[in-house]
């Protein structure tokens, strides 16, 4: 499977996403510039984490006008995978490829740390390779990670099935302390109707090696990988 | 008599003495005009010159066998092997984080990754080291959110990971927080790049965000005490532009990468100016600029704030001619100007031209080397007071000591801290923040780096010479304790007004002590900061040396981490326990004392205790390793508990003359914890022995309490779960209003 | 010609940061302030457009670029001619 990822101006986990797909996952893989307009026949767009365009206005606000993203549009209407992290997610939702919006974590400060999330729906390309209810340990490292969505909204979208992944503590229980930043319904990640549009908060390169302290992360790498046709 | 063109006013203003301003009208061959004496004023000052500190700072160890750039350049080099090298330097930004903590912060964050890439080196972590007063008061609390904040914001957006660092809080520190930044990054031995212009001919252009009026003079504020004009000095506090420098990173490291540029300077401390005298004076040329091509963001800027203004995220490039139109390129794929703003000359001189005049003119030797260096009087400290030796009573509750401690800002968990900070972009964080030291991986290596920044002013206050030592002597214990051996240093010296014979007296003291300590690890120091004037109205800071050093670990797969790791692991002292009260945490706190003298540092017995567990962390015989420092060992075997993932506990039972007090929070130094597999104790005891270092079995893990006897009384039986909430709880509480303690 | 446009979260929307300034100002004791909504004000700056394009131009940039319109409301004004 070949992996895309993009750059935008500010990108900084577009390294992170790049050796986690080529060097971890022996994947072929190649970094997308923002301003062209060839997706260079890749079967999965990553959307990786990052302040892209400093977060100036609102995270992704900006980098979901650049050239490049047309060609995504069009690619994940065309049912391409599309995967974006943490920013990426932000610049999903700013398209309105994924529904709601991100507002400030709840506790006003920038949180990093690990997280335990729950796999919700082991349906979709990105957690194919998942159990049902899974917990995972990823680490998240935002300010911007509290989703939100307008109550009509919110009904669609857990009536379709469309959260991916919910915050938890690590028994895998829905908790106030363990939805760190607030989010509606604990939402840690969503897929688009058509399912092959995810967004989530943790990043899952942070978590794919070893050395690094959780190899959960490879649970939705990997899944990728077996939708090769 | 003829009359001079600037009077004392102006040159006060300038920070310039009168025997100073006659020496720069014989450097130059006539009086300066003003442009040029604002050029001299920034250069000469102490934050730029270096020049109460030259004469001493010469005693410092600068050269070993790895060291491939010393002090003298924007940041050391050191060889790591396998073709790379590590480029790494710590700065302070104390005067502006007073002013304004956030911005103060948040540039000191940018200047220092600038001094980093501009060697050619990704920056790959920073750490940073903060002073603050203590958190009952409000104005502290305001600053240390705004610097927390502010660091975190630049670091964040920029992409680089915060790894560590360490935080003090002391009343001295309450008009003069310190905020001193490190930062490290990976280069290839092959891809470095200098400060330099090389040939006449080549261009000068200017890259990255475009000129204001910011942080005019900041050079020559950081070299002034604060007075009650403070808030007037507002304006020169510079605006950081993460998302500016990470293009700027990204643009630099790619020219460099296809080595289509000569040198390159950061246009920091004294802005382009500084840039436009070194770059030459280091290739023993001049530089030709036209200030009419400088982008500028305002109207109506003089040649004078064109050449001092300190606004941010901009650099100087030389380049050969038939490079410019590639290096043009590659900057306006990131978005950034890059403009020819002049040439390298040959006569040796900074010529600038404005509006179609020669408005500078001087030589550029002037202005970079030949600032006087002084040797400034100096006295010894005084001694101590009678009372401060006095021996003080025995606590009658050991654990309500011991829970003090853990409850205090100084000791307490930090995680409200680095939890702001992004420490895990770049996916190189092996050991995250709370240990002593942190430790990335190296990609396609099997070695991982450690760093850790390490400094004890309440030490340094009583006994300058040991605190330089014991500053050292922690730093590189911290560093065996996961397994690293120290390759190289960098040193962040924050003191009072060194016009004042005591300062002057603290500073050499404490530098000889650094330097004998740096010789006995064999390390050399590759650069660093001093800070002085950290002083408001008649209160300095205690004498604060901050040590950066960066250590290598051979086989990253053998890292050591604190936590405890099972139950009925043996737990073995290093080191000797001795009745020595001064400088702790423990006298502070519970006596409200300093005490007469710090603890003794020995680096004889130091060394010998650092290479028995790098031994015994080789052969794979260690399972935990940390140094007790701030609040002795009780905290530190409490600390090894919270940082074991089941809270596992301990049982320690010590057999002595010495007082308990002594024993479970005196700070005596040259001493580790570590835990071993019981059926390997014996082995790192004998490799303990043939070392001549003291050592013995202390007690055990397990079970979910923190268990401490001596000479058989048990006074000690606290809960893990307990002290960890205390310890945890402390900062973030005194940040929320109904928790705050009163 | 000067333009602004001001951008606030909608009122359904919870907006902790304005709840955090006026818990702020409530510990300096202006209890007074029963609430606070923070929002964004954008100067613009317009040349080369006629009044009525500008009143055309402005509610589409507001809504497009400076307002996520999920959660956010915007107004705009002419300021001057």
């Amino acid at each position: 499977m070949k992996f895309g990822v993009v750059v935008f101006p500010g990108s900084n986990c577009d390294s992170d996403a790049f050796h986690a797909c080529r060097d971890v996952l022996g994947q072929p893989t190649t970094y997308l510039w923002h301003k062209d307009h060839d997706l260079q026949g890749v079967d999965c767009v990553i959307l990786p984490g990052g302040f892209s365009y400093g977060d100036y206005l609102r995270s992704g606000a900006i980098a979901r006008f650049s050239p490049l993203m047309r060609e995504v549009r069009a690619f994940a209407a065309k049912g391409g995978l599309v995967l974006g992290i943490c920013n990426g997610f932000q610049v999903l939702l700013e398209l309105n490829l994924l529904p709601g919006a991100m507002l400030r974590n709840k506790k006003l400060k920038f949180l990093c740390r690990q997280v335990t999330i729950r796999v919700e729906n082991d349906r979709t390309p990105f957690t194919r390779s998942a159990r049902p209810g899974q917990v995972l340990r990823i680490p998240v490292a935002h300010f911007d990670g509290n989703w939100y969505a307008p109550p009509e909204t919110l009904k669609e979208v857990e009536d379709s099935g469309q959260v991916v992944f919910r915050y938890c503590d690590p028994a895998g229980a829905l908790t106030e302390e363990a939805d760190v930043n607030g989010s509606l319904h604990a939402v840690a990640g969503l897929v688009n109707k058509g399912g092959n549009v995810c967004g989530l908060m943790p990043h899952p390169e942070r978590a794919a090696e070893p050395v690094l302290g959780s190899v959960d992360g490879l649970v939705v790498l990997k899944s990728l990988l077996e939708n090769r046709s | 008599m003829k009359t001079r063109l600037h009077d004392d006013t102006v040159l006060a203003r300038h920070n310039l003495t009168a025997d100073e301003y006659g020496l720069i009208v014989k450097l130059v061959g006539r009086e300066p005009n003003l442009t040029e004496l604002g050029l001299f004023s920034a250069m000469w000052s102490e934050h730029c010159s270096y020049k109460s500190s030259k004469v001493f700072l010469k005693t410092l160890p600068t050269r070993a066998p790895n060291v491939v750039q010393g002090p003298g350049e924007n940041a050391g080099i050191i060889d790591i092997g396998e073709g790379r090298v590590v480029v790494f330097k710590i700065e302070s930004h104390n005067h502006p984080s007073f002013i304004e903590p956030f911005q103060g912060a948040a540039t000191g964050v940018g200047g220092i990754l600038r001094d980093i890439f501009t060697m050619g080196a990704r920056p790959v972590a920073l750490m940073d080291s903060l002073r603050f007063g203590p958190l009952d008061n409000p104005k502290n609390r305001s600053i240390m959110e705004g610097v927390v904040s502010g660091i975190s914001s630049y670091g964040n957006s920029i992409g680089v990971p915060t790894v560590g660092g360490e935080v003090y809080f002391d009343e001295g520190y309450s008009l003069n927080p310190l905020v001193n930044v490190f930062c490290l990054g990976l280069a290839e031995k092959d891809k470095i790049f200098y400060a330099r212009t090389e040939d006449a001919g080549n261009v000068l252009l200017y890259v990255g965000a475009k000129t204001g009026r910011d942080g005019i003079h900041g050079a020559s504020m950081a070299s002034q005490e604060f007075g009650a004009d403070t808030e007037a000095k507002r304006p020169n506090v510079q605006v950081g532009d993460p998302f500016k420098e990470k293009l700027l990173v990204e643009a630099c490291l790619e020219v460099m990468e296809r080595r289509i540029i000569v040198g390159i300077q950061d246009m920091g401390a004294a802005g382009l100016t500084c840039a436009a005298t070194e770059m030459p004076a280091k290739s023993g040329k001049g530089a030709a600029i036209d200030l009419d091509r400088v982008p500028q963001r305002e109207e109506g800027m003089t040649p004078y704030e064109i050449l001092l203004s300190e606004s941010q995220e901009r650099m100087l490039i030389a380049a050969r001619p038939d490079q410019v139109p590639a290096v043009k390129a590659a900057f306006a794929k990131w978005d950034l100007d890059a403009v020819e703003i002049g040439a390298v000359t040959d006569d040796g001189r900074l010529t600038c031209r404005f509006h179609g005049e020669v408005v500078v003119d001087v030589p550029v030797s002037a202005v970079v080397d030949l600032c006087p260096a002084y040797k400034r009087p100096w006295e010894r400290p005084a001694a101590p007071e009678p009372r401060a030796a006095e021996p003080v009573p025995p606590p009658s509750d050991y654990a309500d000591v011991l829970r003090r401690l853990l409850s205090s800002p100084t000791i307490a968990g930090k995680e409200w801290i680095y939890g702001q900070y992004d420490h895990m972009v770049l996916t190189n964080t092996v050991l995250l923040p709370g240990a002593g030291a942190a430790v990335l991986r190296i990609r396609g290596s099997k070695k991982g780096l450690a760093m850790t920044l390490d400094g004890n002013g309440r030490y340094a206050a009583l006994d300058p010479w040991t605190g330089g030592k014991a500053a050292v002597a922690e730093a590189c214990r911290n560093l065996a304790c996961v397994g690293a051996r120290p390759i190289g240093v960098t040193n962040c010296l924050n003191f009072g007004n060194p016009e004042k014979p005591g300062v002057m007296g603290q500073f050499k003291e404490t530098v000889e002590g650094l330097s004998e300590a740096c010789r006995a690890f064999g390390l050399a120091v590759t650069g660093g900061n001093v800070s002085f004037y950290n002083e408001t109205g008649a209160t300095a800071v205690d004498p604060t040396p901050v040590l950066g050093i960066v250590g290598l670990i051979e086989d990253i797969d053998r890292l050591v981490t604190p936590g405890f790791k099972a139950e009925s692991d043996a737990v073995i002292l290093l080191g000797e326990n001795k009745e020595e009260f001064g400088g702790s945490e423990y006298l502070k706190l519970i006596h409200g004392k300093r005490g007469a003298a710090p603890p003794a540092v020995d680096l004889e017995r130091e060394i010998a205790v650092h290479e028995t567990l790098l031994e015994a962390i080789g052969a794979g015989l260690v399972r935990s390793a940390a140094d007790p420092s701030e609040g002795g060992l009780a905290v530190c075997a409490a600390e090894c508990a919270f940082h074991s993932p089941e809270g596992t506990g301990c049982d320690l039972s010590f057999e002595t003359d010495l007082r308990p007090d002594a024993v479970l929070f005196g700070e005596s130094q040259a001493r580790i914890l570590l835990t071993s597999r019981p059926e390997n104790a014996r082995r790192i005891l004998e490799i303990a022995e043939k070392r001549g270092v003291p050592a013995r079995i202390a007690g055990t893990t397990g079970g979910r309490a923190l268990r401490f006897r001596v000479s058989g009384r048990l006074l000690v039986d606290l809960p893990v779960a307990e002290a960890r909430r205390l310890w945890t709880n402390a900062l973030p509480d005194f940040f929320t209003p109904e928790k705050r303690p009163s | 010609m000067k333009a602004r446009i001001l951008v606030s979260y909608k009122d359904s929307v919870l907006d902790p940061q304005g709840q955090a300034v006026r818990n702020a100002l409530h510990t300096l004791g202006y209890e007074a302030v029963r609430d606070v909504r923070q929002g964004k004000v954008f100067e613009i700056e317009l040349g080369g457009v006629s009044r009525a394009e500008a009143e055309r131009l402005l509610p589409e940039i507001a809504g497009k670029v400076l307002a996520n319109v999920v959660i956010e409301k915007s107004s705009w004004e002419i300021l001057e001619d």
